[in-house]
């Protein structure tokens, strides 16, 4: 029986396990789990992930989430080449140091811009203010920042000379915000080569197409009904506003 | 496997994950040297320490030539590299999987639910000498519950540790947050015998290291309470 992914390509870290598996040819069925239609709250999907979130994976009876655990579980079962999660210790520590510092850092601020400027006034039916936008690239800037001073510094890649699942965690991330229209490349060539580096290491036609659904968004927002939304909105306003 | 050399680590002890690194390094006795770093005196900003790790925080782990930060890959670097017992971080896949995923769940729920509960009710006071924002703390608390429901119903269960059989690193990180709101006085699973079941069995069989780590925190807690 094939390992189950459920993802949804609008949420980052599904775009990182869904390039991941492909990346690596590791033979998968693609579960669609629609976040927009609340499928995420549905019963049978409890029954995958404990937390009710995607991405999750199912290999036989054992169930699991969070992208960072997936990978390295498939990383690990399926073998893939060393430089993903190097077996160096020091070089896996420096993989784990980003993929730890990213949650709470450019993770947050990819996903707040894209709530700020596309999600949230399509709920609500205005701008946001601009004191809490300013605040929110503020932030993002100084992630973008760090991610270039201390995290790549002259390297080609996160850790190396060689990809590993830092670079494909920390890409997914800052792609989010194009998503909403802002351009985080714009003025940033050290990170704009690095974009392109990865997303050569990577194959264009699988980044591009992990990332058609996001970079449509803007346009997909259009056709959505607001009321969609309304699932969301507790939550949202809560932690964005 | 480890060579004549000690680690050294850079910890404040009232920091949570720095409590998870100097119990984890007790109890395994890993040979190490702890460089005390005062945050309440600002001494994360020296010059010194800034050259060291330029984010100004810590933990921060140095072997040899090779500084690291991050609670998280410090002590998954140390389960790695020395030769403690496995149950900490498992081998076999599936095992070490679970472990993955409650340690990146924490990030985004457990630390910062109970770590903000600390900061509003010990300080922010202590720093501004200003009230307690109630309004701000209830919304915290309320936040925390529901972050305590979660760790109960889907890590918990009915398992005696938050992975499975044994303790992990997920364990450690999580009662270290889970104590913090205690320098202020506080119990945050007063009311849930599910929770402090588990904690009585983390303290268990972490033994002394873990009184002696929280030893600055409860000193905390002591104070403020002569002082009520």
């Amino acid at each position: 029986m094939a390992v189950e992914l459920y993802l949804d390509l609008f949420s980052q870290p599904c775009r990182s396990v869904f390039m991941f598996a492909k990346k690596n040819n590791i033979p998968f069925e693609f579960k669609k789990v629609s976040l927009m239609d609340g499928e995420h709250y549905g019963d049978d999907f409890g029954k995958i992930s404990i937390i009710r979130k995607v991405p999750a994976l199912r290999d036989g009876d054992f169930c699991l989430s969070e992208s960072i655990a997936i990978m390295v579980y498939l990383a690990e079962k399926f073998q893939t080449p060393d430089f993903w999660y190097p077996a160096d210790l020091q070089q896996r520590a420096r993989v784990n140091e980003y993929l730890s510092w990213q949650h709470t850092a450019i993770r947050m601020q990819g996903s707040k811009m894209f709530w700020l400027r596309l999600m949230i006034p399509k709920m609500i039916g205005m701008e946001v203010p601009k004191e809490k936008m300013d605040g929110a690239l503020e932030d993002l800037n100084n992630s973008l920042n760090l991610i270039e001073e201390k995290f790549l510094q002259d390297r080609p890649f996160i850790v190396g000379d060689q990809m590993s699942l830092a670079d494909l965690v920390a890409i997914v991330e800052i792609m989010q915000p194009l998503g909403a229209g802002l351009d985080v490349f714009d003025g940033r060539p050290k990170l704009s080569a690095w974009r392109d580096r990865v997303r050569t290491f990577i194959g264009e036609e699988l980044f591009d197409e992990a990332h058609q659904n996001i970079l449509g968004a803007q346009e997909g927002m259009k056709q959505i009904d607001p009321s969609k939304l309304e699932l969301f909105k507790p939550k949202i306003l809560r932690l964005f506003l | 496997m480890a060579t004549g050399r000690l680690v050294e680590v850079y910890l404040d002890l009232l920091s949570q994950p720095c409590r998870a690194i100097q119990i984890l390094l007790s109890c395994t006795k890993i040979p190490h040297r702890v460089h005390r770093v005062a945050l309440r005196k600002g001494e994360h900003r020296t010059a010194e320490f800034s050259k060291l790790n330029p984010m100004q925080k810590v933990p921060v782990l140095v072997d040899g030539g090779f500084v690291l930060t991050e609670s998280d890959a410090i002590l998954k670097y140390l389960a790695n590299k020395y030769d403690i017992p496995e149950h900490w971080y498992p081998w076999q896949p599936e095992r070490r999987a679970r472990v993955d995923e409650y340690v990146a769940w924490h990030h985004t729920n457990t630390r910062p639910h109970a770590a903000k509960v600390f900061l509003l009710e010990v300080l922010l006071p202590a720093q501004f000498g200003a009230q307690v924002d109630q309004d701000r703390l209830e919304r915290a608390l309320l936040e925390l519950d529901a972050t305590l429901d979660k760790l109960e119903s889907m890590f918990l269960r009915r398992q005696p540790f938050l992975c499975g059989d044994d303790i992990t690193l997920a364990d450690l990180l999580a009662v270290c947050e889970l104590m913090q709101p205690l320098g202020g006085g506080r119990d945050v699973l007063k009311d849930r015998p599910q929770l402090q079941r588990w904690r009585s069995r983390v303290q268990s069989a972490l033994g002394e290291s873990f009184n002696e780590a929280h030893a600055v925190l409860f000193a905390v807690r002591d104070r403020r309470q002569a002082k009520l």
